[in-house]
């Protein structure tokens, strides 16, 4: 086995366990702390794929911001007690997994067919690729238009959040 | 390098763990969380695509995905905040107020 086939199969085993942890804990904040964890192991997967920038952003947007917010929001809650926590778990449940069984056999039998089986080579340009000049570029070029799109998404989500966080008036 | 295939199976397990969460966790908030890894897992998808193919519309899609995953996270938890407010709760059995 490569170095970097180990590397990648570290990786791939932080994030799967991580991420049936986070499911399975009862805890909130347990449960974010494995996502942060998993969120880690996945820009590390990405600089595997040379995707340098996205990998930067998924730990300062994702690790960093978003799961900050989760963390803010659970302190605020403050669910601690168990018995608000607990959850029963009845046949739906086992209805449930059988279900998300079957969808995965169905993806594992897509990725089998398609063209993707038998790729093992990185794109000869995927090194320059990820860098911030690169994609940059293309940034402010191809995609413009949707990239100013999402400075108004972004406007009308901090009023939607202030108005729906906002207190009743009296009336 | 591990195959492109390795990559996609790795993402299409998370996707589904994310979609189990969904369905069998009762906590709004774990079922949130559920919903960052379903994107975060096909994020994943994406990179992997983009890179192999060697085309950055993928990971121009990926940066995409977080922007509007920041949006909804923040309006997202506001929503949590004010349903606990109005209920004492965010187990969702107990949130049917649109229940026919």
């Amino acid at each position: 086995m490569t170095f970097a086939l180990a590397v990648f199969f570290l990786l791939a085993a932080v994030s799967v366990v991580s991420a049936v942890l986070m499911v399975v804990q009862r805890n909130p904040v347990n449960s974010a702390l494995y996502l942060i964890l998993n969120f880690f192991s996945l820009a590390a997967l990405y600089l595997t794929l040379q995707a340098q920038f996205i990998a930067i952003v998924q730990v300062l947007v994702y690790a960093g911001a978003i799961m900050v917010l989760f963390v803010f929001v659970i302190m605020l809650l403050n669910l601690g007690d168990d018995k608000k926590l607990s959850e029963h778990l009845g046949p739906k449940t086992y209805i449930a997994v059988a279900l998300v069984v079957g969808l995965f056999a169905e993806l594992v039998y897509i990725f089998s067919q398609s063209r993707a089986d038998g790729v093992t080579e990185l794109a000869p340009n995927a090194g320059q690729m990820g860098t911030v000049e690169f994609l940059g570029q293309v940034l402010y070029t191809k995609f413009l238009f949707p990239f100013e799109m999402t400075s108004f998404l972004l406007l009308t989500a901090i009023i939607g959040a202030v108005v729906l966080a906002k207190k009743k008036l009296q009336q | 390098m591990a195959p492109l295939n390795f990559y996609l199976l790795l993402s299409a397990f998370m996707f589904c763990v994310g979609v189990l969460g969904v369905v069998v966790r009762r906590n709004a908030i774990i079922v949130f969380m559920c919903i960052e890894l379903m994107l975060n897992s096909v994020n994943l998808t994406l990179v992997a695509l983009s890179a192999f193919i060697g085309d950055p519309t993928g990971q121009m899609l990926v940066f995409f995905v977080m922007v509007v995953a920041a949006a909804e996270a923040a309006v997202g938890l506001t929503i949590i905040i004010a349903l606990f407010r109005n209920k004492q709760t965010i187990n969702i059995d107990e949130i049917n107020l649109l229940k026919w």
